[in-house]
Order: C-alpha cells, then structure tokens, then sequence
C-alpha cells in the first residue's frame, strides 16, 4: 500500500481567517491515508420499519401526511397512554437480523431520558443491553465481510423545523415547529463493527444494506426521504497503535455525502494530529454546503440518558418455531443472486453487468433466457445495456432474447448488428431475431467474400496500410472502419481484425 | 446538577441542600442492599411473568390534530411551537 503524501498537500490550504481548509476530494481505495494514518469506520444505519402503523400504537406510519395527522395518546405521551408493541415490527426486525447473519435473542425495551421536544414523553424507548439481534455481518459485493454488533428496534422521534435566526439551522434559531407524525414511527439500528477502511467500502456496506432491506421488504430504505439515515463514527490511527478519538458525523443524507464526509472528517483529524492538537469525543455536523463538519455537541456519555427498564413492557423472546417461520419466509438475498449469476455466466459477482442487473432485479430474466437455450453470457450484456427501462419482468419474451444470442454465437450476425436487431425486438416488445436479422440484409458474410474484401480495402488504403505494416499499429483503426463501411456494416470486426494481422505477417 | 442543567431546572441553594440530603438518604439505603449476599437471586426485570405482548399492524383513527393543538401552549402551521432547542444557557 502505498503513502500518498502528494493528496495531503493538496489537500490543505490556508483560508482567509488563516485557519486551515481541507478540501474532500477523493482518497478512494486506499486503506493506508495519508502518511501511513489508517481510516477506521463504523456505521449507524437507522431504518424505518415498513409497517402500517407505529411500534407502539396504532397511528399510521406514513409519510408525507399533513403535520399532526397521525398522533394518538401514546405518540403524545398523554397520562395512562400505555405502548404496545407492534408484532409486524417485530417481524421485520427479525427479517433483519436473518439477513444480517444475527443471532436472534430474547430482548428488553429501556427508556433513554433526554430533553429535546421531538419526543413529548422526554424519553425514546430503545433497546439497551439485550437487543433482539446481534454478532452479525454483511459481507460486501467483493467477499469482505463488515461485522454488524447489533440490529436493535426503537422508536424515531418527531421531526423538528428550526425557523428564525440563521435559516434553518438549530444554532441561533428563534423557536422550533415540531410535528409528532414520526415519533412513534418503528426503526431498526443496524450498528456495524469499526470494520471499515476505506470511503469506498463505507459506501459499498450502505448500498448493499440497502439493497438488502429492500429484498427482504423491511424498509423502503431510502435516504433522500430519511427512511434510511446514516450516521459514521470516524477516526484515524497508525497500524499498530491503539484506535484514535472518534467523532460522530451526522446529517449525511446520500451515499455520495457519506463517502465525502468521511474522506473530509479523516483528513481534519490526520491534519489536527500532525499539528500536534487534540481530537475531541464530539458529534459533528456534516454541511453538504460547504464540504465540511462542524462541532455539533460533545459526546453525552450513557450515564445522561440514565437508560432504565421500561416498566411498561414487557420482554420480548420470539420462540424456536416463530424464528424458523420468519427464516423460510425469506427470499433470496442480493449476495446470494449475484452468486448465482456469477456461477451461470463465470463472471466475477462484484462485476458491473452482475451487480446492475442484480440490483434491476432482472437475474431471474437473465437466466431464464440461459433456459430457454440462450447464451447466458450475451443475454447478461443485452439485458444490462438494453433493459435499464424494462423492470424485473422486461415484456421481452426469453425465448426471443435466446434466439439473438445463438444467432451470435453461431457468427451469422455482428455484436453490432445484434444491438440493432435488439433495438427492434425490444420497441416491439418482442420478436423474432433471426426474421429481423434477414429482413435488415443481415448475414455471415463467406470467408472468402470477406477476404476478397479486405483485399479491396488493402488496395484502396494503400498509406494505411503501409503505416500498419509500417508497425504502427493505430493505423489498423482506418482499415477497420474502411471494412465496416465496405461491408455496409455486415462484417464481423474481429473477423476483419484478424485477417489484417495475418496479412501483416505473411 | 448535571441532569438539574440538561433540563434547565433553575434550583435555589435550599433547594439543592434539601435533595441532596434525600438523595445521600436514598444511597445509603442502597448501601444496605449492596450489604446483602444476593448471588443467586435473578435480577427482576418485570413484576409480570410475561413475554410477548403484542397488537396487530392495524390503523386505527388517532387523536383530531385542531383539539389536540388547542391544548398546546403555543402552535403554529399545524405544529408544536416551542422555544429554541439549544443556546437558552449561553
């Protein structure tokens, strides 16, 4: 691994006030920053559970209703109002904990007592020191796995307006709106071990979790809305040595923001301790703005939520036979898709046709095609070029697509004119590729009517060709395309690419 | 005093002498339990010995937001207005 000290100049400037600027361009892939200072990362995933109705009242969970809309006793924390727990919310949690290779336990439910009014009772109830799920992992697209410390439910809170003062930020507001239609609303944490290294891999656990918890219908998962939200625990050490202070970084609302803030919060810390000052324990705000965090507040320690049993639940210990129901009810996972296809075609998983089509939902389509005596390995590229539009069941018949790829395989039509018989097959929902093949003039040109060809280009070509002959090896792109255009289009490239070659070494 | 400033209660000195007796009183009694050899006695996490109490995922029609708001000290747009979250203590 190599040092890249020319980024950490780069990436340090002096700033007006004569404080350092950093900049967050990218470090991607490199495990070892700058100089030799390791990038060590956990993740807080927060998910909001797809029910219908909150974890512990019968409110809808839904968003985008008008404030104040989906509010009853318990959301509102009125005196006697009593939780009871959603039995679909925990269902999905345990959907979670499978998916996440959890061990699935008995559980308690605490009440973690803090003082903001997005939670009208004053405390959110959590899981504690015995979460439903924990000691999993989620293995990458590549094989790494990232271990996953626990998956526990709780409740969101209510969404918080902050108006007056300093446009929108909670510094220097004047007051804040509050609305309770969230508060209540069910959430799984997905706490990752500290096993990340790199930008890349934090945004790779995020994408694949993502896709997971839409495979298995847990969530809708998705961070534009903060049904999905993320927060990274971020510092840095030199290998050998203990991990360093870490920071907390919140508000990153894409997975781009994520892996800028990282490489942004890394560089601030690497900077800070080569200046000899002192990280500090804080939570830290990321402002998509300016590319950079900023102190949000330091670290409470557990000890201010003074966390307690809520006396009015009680455990939770789904039962042997409720946790196998839950596990053969599980569909096939993305991971387990991409295997498969990977095996089908011998490309790698993490290969970019795989992981697209995978995440279109489209293998089922690919290898049906495969079954329906197709080439799985054409019919892996058309789907993932052709069929961005066409959904987990393009209305392109199978068999159709199977009848283009063995009229490739077997030579009679170009990779190029098959994307065009494509293109037609695929505007008409379907079709016969061998009859719109024909009706185009498509057809193997013979050996030798090809050569003859070639020959004619040759002649035609006659300083390209001494240039190729010559050894430069770029003239060989006129003969080529001469072919092409000689042929209308109807000659196989390689074919003609081939013959040159040979017809230089003769 | 920590938790008395995270929830802004504006404690007289009478006020924290007093609590602070009660609490010492509290903690000594506490003392007496830590007293006790209570190696095989299983912590008691509910008076109930139940597990599993669940309701269904079904909507059931909540609480009218114009009542709910009329009992609120102040509102504003169909929402809670309540003072600024930070920097009262500054």
């Amino acid at each position: 691994m190599s040092q890249d000290t020319s980024n950490s100049q780069a990436a340090v400037s002096q700033g007006t006030t004569g404080s350092m600027i950093y900049s967050a361009g990218p470090v991607t892939g490199n495990e070892i920053l700058i100089d030799g200072w390791e990038l060590i990362v956990g993740l807080e995933v927060h998910v909001e559970l797809a029910t219908l109705t909150k974890l512990f009242s019968a409110s809808a969970n839904r968003f985008g209703d008008e404030p104040n809309t989906n509010i009853d006793p318990v959301t509102l924390g009125l005196p006697g109002a009593l939780p009871v727990l959603n039995r679909h919310a925990v269902e999905l949690a345990m959907r979670i904990g499978l998916a996440l290779n959890c061990t699935i336990q008995p559980s308690t439910f605490h009440r973690k007592n803090y003082f903001y009014p997005d939670m009208p009772k004053a405390y959110q109830i959590s899981q504690y020191d015995q979460p439903i799920n924990i000691d999993g992992f989620l293995a990458l697209p590549g094989g790494k796995r990232i271990g996953v410390e626990r998956a526990h439910l709780e409740e969101d809170t209510g969404k918080s307006t902050h108006l007056g003062g300093s446009g929108g930020r909670i510094h220097g507001s004047d007051y804040s709106l509050i609305d309770f239609n969230r508060a209540g609303v069910p959430l799984v944490e997905i706490v990752s071990r500290p096993d990340i290294r790199t930008a890349e891999e934090a945004r790779q656990y995020v994408t694949e979790l993502r896709s997971i918890l839409v495979a298995i219908g847990a969530s809708d998962a998705k961070m534009e809305e903060g049904s999905m939200r993320c927060d990274a625990n971020v510092s840095v050490h030199k290998p050998g040595t203990p991990y360093g202070t870490r920071c907390e970084i919140k508000n990153v609302n894409s997975i781009r923001s994520l892996g800028r803030a990282i490489e942004y919060e890394a560089r601030r810390q690497i900077d800070m301790n080569a200046a000899g000052e002192t990280v500090r324990q804080e939570t830290r705000h990321w402002d998509e703005n300016d590319g950079r965090t900023h102190t949000l507040r330091s670290k409470e320690d557990a000890d201010d939520y003074r966390y307690f049993l809520e006396p009015d639940l009680v455990p939770l210990a789904p039962s042997k036979e409720w946790i196998q129901a839950v596990r053969d009810a599980m569909p096939m996972l993305p991971g387990a898709r991409r295997a498969r296809l990977s095996e089908a075609t011998s490309i790698a998983a993490d290969a970019e046709a795989i992981m697209v089509v995978v995440e279109r939902g489209q293998d089922d389509y690919v290898l049906a095609v495969a079954t329906a005596g197709g080439d799985v390995g054409r019919a892996l590229v058309h789907v993932k070029e052709a069929f961005a539009d066409l959904g987990p069941t393009p209305s392109v018949p199978a068999a159709d697509l199977a009848g283009l790829t063995l009229l490739e395989v077997a030579g009679t039509i170009t990779a190029t004119q098959a994307k065009t018989v494509l293109a037609d097959i695929v505007a008409a929902g379907g079709g016969n590729a061998a009859a719109i093949a024909a009706s185009k003039g498509f057809e193997a040109m013979d050996t030798g009517a090809l050569e003859a060809m070639v020959d004619q280009v040759i002649a035609d070509n006659a300083v390209a060709w001494a240039k190729y002959c010559g050894g430069e090896d770029k003239a060989m792109g006129a003969l080529v395309g001469a072919a092409m255009k000689a042929s209308q289009g109807k000659a196989d490239g390689k074919l003609v690419t081939a013959l040159l070659q040979a017809k230089r070494l003769a | 005093m920590k938790v008395a400033k995270l929830a802004r209660l504006d404690l007289d000195p009478e006020t924290i002498e007093r609590t602070t007796e009660q609490l010492a009183g509290m903690l000594e009694h506490f003392a007496d339990i830590d007293a006790l050899d209570l190696r095989d006695v299983q912590p008691m996490n509910q008076p109930y010995p139940l597990v599993n109490v669940f309701r269904e995922d079904i909507i059931v029609a909540g609480l009218d937001r114009t009542e709910v708001l009329a009992a609120a000290p102040d509102a504003d747009d169909g929402r809670f207005r309540v003072p600024p979250i930070l920097g009262l203590d500054s």
